[in-house]
């Protein structure tokens, strides 16, 4: 995974609230057994409509995502964040996430940045003002600045450290493979196992 | 911990002594805790990618004997011995097939008697029991949480993860007491709880939270309703939702294939009975419920929370004071074609789902047949009657369910999660109308442009009857079968 540390970019402003996972990739782009190539599903549904912000320049380069609240409620799809990825979007900016799909983007090197609401619409309004409007979302100083504002934002330190040092999850977790060895020795007979019976 | 730690000394909650026994470290200044997980459930959808990463880093799945695939999602329902017809449907079962083979992978395919929903599987097998961990990379993993089991939705990234080292690094979650007193008329069921609490704390109210519910209403559900309403707790943002484990819980799993046997039952039994919330626990946050009150509930949006009582008409969203809600619940009346002041009986719908693992299991398909025994449905409703699981259909037709529902002109179809979501052939067309017993009302949830309200197996049956939204009340039916169809009595099973 790479290191990710201070983003720069064209801020895109979605200002809905509760976009679930439905709404960032429609379950039909599940189908695919790739990990990359989906940017074209990404708002498939909402992408069909000239006027929505990703059509419109000069939003369709953008690379940090400025939403409403509850950005990414619903299925556990990680395609959700492949697609924002695959988008070129570096990081999504929201009052509350959803908790799983905050936790895909973690491993996925996907930023979600946790802002106070009113600091959103402060954003919402700076873009407004000046479509094309590129914003720094620095991730050791957990600092977004827009323009002349710079607003603290929200995350958890693990996921920062990770994030930071470009750690991959499985690696680091094997690093504890004798305590997880240890753990199965003392694992009660009565927990279910799969093989099949009889 | 020692006392000494805390000022005040403090019980456990369910959730908290779950995930205590399965801690393999113990995270300490931010780090989270290593968790170890007991039963891994894998489908086509989310696991491609997941084998994919093993295949390229050479790692082998730790405990395929931990682990059970089956195939779901993308199964058509009608005419399954023919070869897929969607390609890319096809390429995910076939890429599930290899990767099970390969990595050594218990699989039940299309046409096998233990193929299903995966949250159907599971618990028929026995393979969900009290105090295990459970993940599957499905959010309505939560289902599991019935049997006092903790239950979790994961994504892919994770699904590698467990695969790789049968663990997850997690942060521990907050615990919310969802406390459901008193007793639900005839007609009520596990789902009106669920769709209430949900559009009473909102699809967010939830975010961080394992639920547990509690209280007499709960306890007085059998496991299916108990599965209904944990299988939901997503929708209300939660993590998981559990139930404590009780006497109808270890009747249940008794005989089942893979419940434990001899002594190893009676060892587990006596853990299974520690595994209830302290008297003296606290929780991070409390709700309660009146189940007295309750009424057959319906969603009339786009997000589960947006629903209201049956008798109720559509709300109007001018007097939503919050303003991101008012502008939501603008776009869904639009979305849904709905016009504030309605009442939701005069709704006309197109299309009755029946099934998902929400609402597919042999005590559902039981209540909605005790309604539609003998009638014969709305002329221009279609309606499909999908089992949960292979196990469930030939159940469901050892006791004649099938022809109950083929005689009111119902579409008795083969397992899997059908029209809960727009992946295989059952799908709505741009429009059309449903009322459905899965758990999500999304846009274009079950078909590009269709529309979904969210009920009961009861209120799915009453509408199929009548062809407008429609409460069982509102057809002559008397008590004792409303009774026999409702959740508190083990719906014909015996009782508990
Ligand atoms: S029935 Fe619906 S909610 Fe359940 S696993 Fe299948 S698609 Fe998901």
């Amino acid at each position: 995974m790479e290191k990710v540390s201070v983003i720069t970019g064209v801020a895109v402003p979605l200002e809905r609230s509760n976009i679930d996972t439905d709404q960032i990739i429609p379950a039909v782009f599940l189908k695919r057994v790739t990990k990359t190539g989906f940017d074209d599903a990404l708002f498939y549904g909402w992408r069909q409509d000239p006027e929505f912000v990703l059509n419109k320049e000069p939003f369709k380069a953008g690379s940090v995502l400025v939403a409403g609240p509850d950005f990414g409620t619903g299925s556990s799809r990680e395609h959700a964040v492949w697609a924002l990825r695959d988008y070129g979007f570096k990081a999504v900016l929201s009052a509350r996430f959803g908790d799983i799909f905050r936790g895909n983007s973690g491993k996925q090197g996907l930023l979600a940045a946790q802002l106070a609401e009113a600091d959103i619409e402060k954003i919402w309004a700076l873009i407004d003002a000046q479509p094309g409007l590129e914003v720094t979302v620095d991730l050791p100083a957990k600092t977004v600045t827009a323009g002349a504002l710079t607003v603290p934002f929200e995350i958890d330190d693990y996921t920062r450290w990770r994030l930071l040092e470009g750690l991959d999850d499985i690696g680091l977790t094997l690093r504890d493979e004798a305590r997880i060895t240890e753990f199965e020795g003392r694992r009660e007979s009565w927990r279910p196992t799969t093989l099949p019976v009889k | 911990m020692t006392i000494s730690d805390s000022p005040v000394h403090r019980g456990k909650t369910l959730a908290e002594k779950v995930w205590e026994d399965h801690l393999v470290v113990k995270g300490e200044d931010g780090t989270p805790d290593l968790i170890y997980i007991d039963l891994h459930l894998v489908h086509e959808v989310t696991s491609p990618q997941a084998f994919d990463g093993l295949r390229v880093a050479g790692r082998p799945v730790r405990r395929p004997d931990l682990t059970i695939a089956t195939e779901d999602h993308n199964t058509p329902t009608a005419a399954i011995d023919k070869p897929i017809a969607d390609l890319t449907s096809r390429t995910q079962i076939e890429t599930l097939r290899r990767n099970a083979k390969e990595f050594g992978i218990r699989l039940h395919s299309l046409g096998d008697v233990e193929q299903g929903i995966v949250h159907v599987v599971g618990p028929q097998l026995g393979l969900t029991m009290p105090g295990i961990t459970v993940v599957c990379g499905d959010s309505h993993t939560s289902t599991h949480g019935a049997f006092g089991a903790m239950a979790f939705g994961i994504g892919t990234s994770e699904v590698e993860h467990v695969m790789a080292t049968q663990t997850l690094p997690l942060k521990a979650f907050k615990t919310m007491a969802i406390t459901v007193e008193g007793e639900l008329r005839p007609g009520v069921t596990a789902k009106d709880i669920i769709l209430a609490v949900i559009a009473k704390i909102s699809t967010g109210g939830g975010q961080g939270y394992v639920l547990e519910y509690r209280g007499s209403a709960i306890r007085s559900l059998s496991m299916e309703g108990r599965m209904t309403i944990c299988n939901m707790s997503i929708e209300a943002g939660a993590r998981a939702g559990m139930v404590a484990p009780d006497e109808t819980t270890f009747e249940y799993l008794k005989g089942r294939p893979h419940a434990p046997e001899g002594d190893d039952w009676d060892a587990a039994v006596e853990y299974w009975k520690t595994l209830r919330t302290d008297d003296d626990a606290v929780f991070d946050a409390e709700v309660f419920l009146d189940a007295n009150e309750l009424e057959p509930f319906v969603t009339w949006g786009t997000n589960p929370g947006q629903g209201v009582s049956l008798s109720q008409p559509v709300p109007d969203p001018s007097v939503i004071i919050d303003p991101n809600e008012r502008a939501a619940a603008e776009r869904a009346l639009e979305y849904m074609a709905l016009e504030a002041g309605t009442p939701m009986k005069d709704i006309a719908v197109d299309t009755v789902f029946i099934g998902s693992c929400t609402n597919s299991r042999i005590e559902d398909l039981r209540a909605a047949a005790d309604i539609v025994r003998g009638r014969t449905k709305a002329e221009n409703v279609r309606v499909m009657v999908v089992p949960g699981s292979a196990r469930v259909r030939i159940e469901a037709e050892a006791e004649g369910l099938d022809k109950v529902f083929k005689d009111f002109g119902a579409d008795w179809r083969f397992a899997g999660c059908s029209m809960c979501l727009g992946m295989n052939p059952d799908q709505l067309e741009p429009g059309e109308r449903c009322a459905s017993t899965s758990n999500r009302n999304f846009e274009g949830r079950q078909g590009k442009g269709g529309r979904t309200h969210l009920v009961s197996p009861l209120v799915a049956a009453a509408t199929a009857v009548r062809g407008t939204l429609s409460s069982p009340w509102d057809l002559a039916i008397d008590d004792a079968r409303l009774v026999n169809a409702g959740p508190s009595t083990g719906s014909g099973n015996g009782g508990i």
